[in-house]
């Protein structure tokens, strides 16, 4: 339960980062994606459920604020979550490079998706434009993050596998 | 001793699948619901308008602060240099504004003439805070710290240091989403103010970052529309107030139709430093 509270608390700490630190900060206008950042590590980490509801929650959060269609994003951010758990099974803690080349995975499936269903079915085709302007500077610095958050997560993940254990034990 | 051996009872869970199913399912029928009415909008906007934005008011007045701290340091040699600028740059403005306000007597008298009153004063406006930015990447819209329960509406155009920022797109009770005319998809219509011709000025994503916007349909056959004409909004737009200034047109070429001209305005606002901006609270009347 407390491990529930703290996911869904660091959740939503950083959404409240993206949208109102890193916006602060000109860094040439891109922003990190961390919904997506932390739909992924939880769906890898947890399983999943843990994925779906993540991308579900945080997706709707996003769409009600700034998307002009509610559940567009909700449902993109939902699917990537579930498919990220689907690694569950090959995951440890230890292992960065499972988690990052999922993160990037995503992200470049997050970008392609939206750029398809928000500005393609309107008529903007320069996908290369796109591409080297948004996609791929928000991947990079969403991979950047990863690296500075990444520790954080497993720490606690960590910390909540050994009182378990100690639990059952 | 009863032969039935009580066993631990396993906690019920949904597979992956379905709850992948029974979301989906949700999704997909807000979406539809969404694109074409508004009826969710007031309850969800109510709810994460209470959970998220006292949150958000916080971290961005922290933010805000962190980042004019770090920009303080950076900027003294840079404001040096600018004060000499801008202290040659008061006294052409003093001669100017001589100038000025001798044509503004001269103009009112000719209003007062005319019996035109003075639209653009007269417009009652509210200031708000910006306290965060679009999240994603893919459009330009921000959230200000106030809503209905200021009087404020949606559709309410939002000024900043005199030119158009954009319009009030979603409203909660105690935020208010303002989409910027920069936001891709995004379309208003305008006109020159020097010869009342009028078009459409339109968003794009490519170009938002050079800070500039595109124009298009303009009909001048005349060839009387130069570079530098101010731009302001039209009296036949929807959306936006007439006589509000929108920039002033950067470059210009006839497309290939021969027919009309179109080109790049330079918005008077400049979005990248937006903090504050003004809330026009009186709507264009579209009653009639």
């Amino acid at each position: 339960m407390i491990r529930k509270l703290v996911m869904v608390v660091g959740a939503f700490i950083l959404f409240l980062l993206q949208s109102c630190v890193f916006t602060q900060f000109n860094t040439g206008g891109i922003y990190p994606n961390l919904l997506l950042l932390i739909t992924s590590i939880y769906g890898v980490m947890h399983g999943e459920r843990a994925g779906i509801i993540t991308g579900f929650l945080l997706g709707m959060i996003f769409d009600i604020f700034y998307g002009d269609m509610i559940g567009l994003h909700a449902l993109i951010l939902m699917y990537i979550g579930y498919l990220n758990g689907k690694f569950c099974g090959i995951y440890y803690p230890e292992d960065i490079k499972l988690p990052l080349g999922l993160v990037f995975l995503s992200n470049v499936s997050y970008g392609i998706l939206t750029y398809i269903f928000e500005y393609l079915i309107r008529g903007r085709v320069h996908f290369g434009y796109y591409f080297v302007h948004i996609i791929f500077p928000e991947i990079l610095y969403t991979m950047l993050m990863m690296i500075v958050i990444y520790p954080l997560i497993v720490v606690i993940y960590n910390g909540f596998e050994k009182a378990e254990a100690k639990k059952e034990a | 001793m009863s032969p039935v051996v009580k066993q631990k009872k396993e906690k019920f869970t949904i597979p992956g699948k379905y709850l992948l199913l029974f979301f989906s399912i949700i999704c997909i029928v807000l979406m539809i619901i969404t694109y074409g009415t508004s009826i969710f909008d007031k309850p969800f906007n109510a709810a994460v308008g209470y959970v998220i934005v006292p949150f958000e008011r916080g971290i961005g007045k922290f933010g805000e602060w962190l980042a004019n701290r770090s920009e303080e340091f950076s900027d003294i040699k840079s404001l040096l240099a600018e004060n000499s600028e801008l202290k040659d740059q008061i006294a052409k403005l003093t001669e100017e504004n001589a100038i000025l306000s001798q044509d503004r007597y001269e103009l009112n008298s000719l209003r007062t003439l005319f019996e035109l009153n003075n639209q653009y004063d007269s417009y009652s406006k509210v200031g708000a805070r910006i306290i965060s930015k679009d999240s994603g990447n893919w459009f330009s819209s921000f959230i200000i710290d106030k809503g209905t329960n200021e009087g404020l509406s949606e559709g309410m155009n939002v000024i900043a240091g005199g030119g158009l920022v954009g319009c009030i797109s979603s409203i909660g009770p105690n935020w208010s989403r303002v989409t910027a005319v920069i936001s891709d998809g995004n379309h208003v219509s305008c006109q020159v103010l020097s010869t009342g011709k009028t078009f459409i000025v339109s968003g794009d994503l490519e170009l938002m970052n050079s800070d500039i916007i595109s124009f298009s349909m303009l009909e001048d056959e005349e060839n009387i529309v130069t570079v530098g004409d101010k731009v302001v909004t039209s009296r036949i737009s929807d959306k936006y107030l007439p006589g509000i200034l929108v920039g002033y047109i950067q470059f210009i070429e006839t497309d290939n139709n021969n027919l009309t001209k179109s080109g790049y305005i330079t918005p008077a606002v400049d979005f990248e430093n937006l903090s504050e901006v003004l809330v026009i609270t009186d709507m264009k009347n579209n009653d009639f």
